[in-house]
């Protein structure tokens, strides 16, 4: 190994309070697409969760799981594809791969939460990487959601294959994003930043036979 | 569409969401500077390509995004198994022919037909692994 391998980080606040305006990556979907509204007929609801933290772990199942128990109160989720959520759902875990978890918590907690792992994990073998400018959170909830999912990926999406606390990274709508279904009728999609339109106006177009409809 | 199976995640998967990167276990020289120029063309240009068994390198490239092996029939394009990275696989060109001399089968000289036999033990292997 080199001698010089970094034994610091440069945590810093990537959103910090001031008076530069930030927006989500939809921003200039609801502008140029429009929201359609919710309406009593909607079978399909559609939120965006914008400007949530967001958190890259990755190392070792064991080191890492003592830590996030006792900095989040939440299990690191062993299996594969599973997904622990709090009470409240504002704060999940998620299993990625093997080594990798993604983390999301309210916007702003993000910073804290890095540095308070970082100095519980001291020297061990780990990273951790803010991407939160890079992603974002659409919620979807009604019953037909997942007849809308059901045309847009090729994941077994019947709720006899995806229960309730389920996570998967795959193929969707031609691009990839990751599928969680948070409870019996609410699912999650976490997309990348560069694909949030094109995934906006894919939603709108397959969820307009369900009246989709979005709310601010 | 073919399902395969990833052993990092556990379950069956599209098609879609792989990529194949070629022959697996295939070691780096241990001294790149003591090869010879054939030795070292051998490992960087030379690769197999074997009608049957067939050992490849995969990545589950929309997904954890981890390599793994798969054991594929190159004529069938069966799948035989898929194996996590370091590890040896079960079913090989080898184990197959044994599987057919002790079954005491036939095998024909002929290709088309070997590959008719080989199907029959290879439901019979993935059965006692199921």
């Amino acid at each position: 190994m080199s001698e010089h391998t970094a034994t610091w980080a440069n945590v810093y606040d990537v959103r910090p309070k001031s008076d530069v305006p930030a927006e989500s990556p939809l921003a200039w979907s609801y502008h140029d697409s429009g929201r359609p509204n919710v309406g009593a007929n909607s079978r399909v609801v559609m939120r965006e969760r914008a400007m949530l933290g967001h958190l890259i772990l990755r190392g070792g199942a064991i080191v890492l799981d003592d830590v996030v128990r006792q900095v989040l109160g939440l299990p690191l989720p062993a299996r594969p594809n599973s997904l622990s959520l709090d009470e409240s759902g504002e704060r999940s875990i998620q299993w990625l791969s093997p080594d990798e978890w993604l983390v999301i918590v309210p916007g702003g907690e993000e910073c804290e939460l890095e540095g308070t792992l970082r100095e519980a994990l001291g020297d061990a073998h780990y990273a951790i990487v803010n991407v939160s400018g890079g992603q974002t959170l659409l919620e979807l909830e009604g019953d037909k959601v997942c007849e809308l999912l059901m045309k847009s990926t090729p994941y077994d999406v019947h709720p006899m294959a995806f229960p309730v606390g389920k996570g998967v990274t795959t193929v969707f709508a031609k691009s990839s994003l990751i599928l969680r279904r948070v409870g019996e009728t609410r699912w999650e999609l976490v997309l990348r930043r560069s694909f949030a339109d094109y995934l906006y106006r894919w939603l709108l177009d397959a969820g307009e036979e369900y009246a989709i409809g979005v709310e601010a | 569409m073919f399902h395969i199976y990833c052993p990092y995640c556990e379950e069956l998967r599209e098609e879609e969401e792989f990529h194949p990167k070629g022959q697996a276990h295939i070691a780096r020289p241990a001294d790149p500077e003591a090869c010879s120029d054939e030795e070292w063309g051998d490992y960087l240009f030379f690769r197999d390509n074997p009608r049957g068994i067939h050992h490849e390198l995969w990545v589950h490239a929309v997904g954890c995004r981890k390599f793994f092996n798969i054991t594929r029939h190159t004529v069938t394009y069966e799948i035989l198994e898929t194996y996590k990275m370091g590890e040896q696989p079960t079913i090989t060109a080898e184990s197959l022919a044994n599987r057919e001399a002790q079954g005491s089968v036939q095998v024909a000289g002929s290709g088309q037909q070997t590959v008719g036999a080989s199907n029959a033990s290879v439901a019979s292997v993935k059965g006692v692994k199921a």
